[in-house]
């Protein structure tokens, strides 16, 4: 079988994976938050999709949704958290000012937040109804599922694939081109490209070279 | 409503410092020679029988093609007399400028900033005179007619595509 049968079969399950479990970043600016609470609230329950959880860093959130009205001001603000954001990551665009600037068409509104970062997802309406962020959101949810997100395109493109591959091929990360992270956290440093200095790895010795574990309940 | 505070300035004022007055949907107005905006403005605080010590408002208005082209417009009220008054001086196309009233008032700091960042008014003696709510890098006056509607001064380079 070869490897790209079992690449393909994973990039589907991490995709799925991602698809439920969006952790959002509420770029809220204007009124359009008052319905964006609503889609938090019961009644819509935003939480059936796995998207109910906010993080207030951009290093923790992977779906940044631009409600509401930006200025040229916020232009710079907007996106340095854009590029604070670990990939892959998905942009909404929630209401007419975040999708073109809406009514405004003035010296100090941006016409719309793709003119400084890449959307994903536009929701039309002033303010959008709950439904049709619920639907904008499905519609991001099959995007991922079928990897055409706009950072998961830009990664494939880049690297050859948007899943972590390290986990069937653990030889990737040492290339020297990859950024040597542990992608599957099984506790042991990939080894960084040879000739780094302050390289942690070495200090670790191989896992059979370890000394076992004491043995629980080892008096009895 | 308050003819008093006009008979008042007429009365304390050449007619060379106070231009004209009149009322409009019964609140008093008195247009003011530039050079002595701070001395009326002064006088309105302290004179006894007047005390206009709440500062409502301060703004611009610019009514290109006329000459003087900029209106500086400033709403007093005096909260022991109940009565209020509107300011109005008449400032030319070029450099305007006028005296500020922000030692009088402390709250027209932040209007007389704000008159500055959007028409270019320069009001001399302010202790702070900068943009309010453009950026630094932004470069003209926006609510100046003759401002482009549609020129925009992004600070971050657009994408490629985007309109």
């Amino acid at each position: 079988m070869p490897l790209s049968f079992y690449s393909s079969k994973l990039a589907d399950a991490v995709n799925w994976a991602r698809k439920y479990s969006l952790f959002q970043y509420p770029f809220v600016t204007a009124c359009c938050g008052m319905e964006f609470m609503a889609l938090w609230a019961p009644k819509y329950d935003v939480a059936r999709f796995g998207a109910e959880f906010p993080r207030f860093s951009p290093r923790q959130a992977d779906l940044l949704i631009v409600v509401g009205t930006v200025t040229e001001k916020q232009g710079p603000v907007l996106r340095r958290i854009y590029d604070q954001m670990c990939e892959p990551k998905w942009v909404i665009a929630f209401g007419v000012c975040a999708s073109t600037g809406g009514f405004y068409q003035n010296y100090s509104t941006m016409p719309g937040a793709d003119q400084v970062i890449p959307v994903d997802v536009y929701v039309p309406g002033c303010p959008p109804r709950p439904e049709q962020a619920l639907d904008a959101l499905i519609l991001l949810q099959e995007r991922i599922q079928r990897g055409e997100g706009h950072s998961q395109v830009v990664l494939k493109q880049e690297k050859g694939f948007d899943v972590p591959l390290a986990t069937i091929r653990p030889t990737n990360a040492r290339d020297g081109k990859s950024p040597g992270i542990d992608l599957v956290g099984h506790g042991r440093s990939v080894v960084a490209p040879s000739g780094s200095p302050g390289d942690q790895a070495k200090a670790l010795p191989p896992p059979d070279e370890r000394e076992p574990p004491p043995a629980r309940g080892g008096g009895a | 409503m308050a003819q008093i505070i006009l008979d008042m300035l007429s009365e304390r004022f050449t007619a060379g410092e106070i231009v004209e007055t009149g009322a409009q949907h019964g609140n008093e107005w008195a247009r003011v020679a530039p050079p002595a905006w701070l001395q009326v403005a002064e006088y309105l605080l302290r004179a006894p029988a007047l005390l206009m010590n709440m500062f409502i408002d301060l703004t611009c208005v610019d009514r290109l093609p006329r000459e003087p082209r900029f209106d500086v417009v400033l709403h007093l009220y005096s909260i022991e007399k109940k009565h209020r008054v509107r300011l109005l001086a008449g400032l030319p196309g070029t450099s305007p400028s006028v005296a500020s009233v922000a030692s009088l008032w402390p709250g027209a700091n932040w209007f007389e900033r704000e008159a500055f960042d959007m028409y270019g008014v320069v009001f001399e003696g302010h202790p702070d005179l900068r943009r309010i709510l453009m950026y630094p890098e932004f470069q003209g006056y926006p609510l100046r007619k003759d401002y482009p509607k549609e020129k925009r001064q992004p600070l971050v380079r657009r994408l490629p595509g985007s309109v």
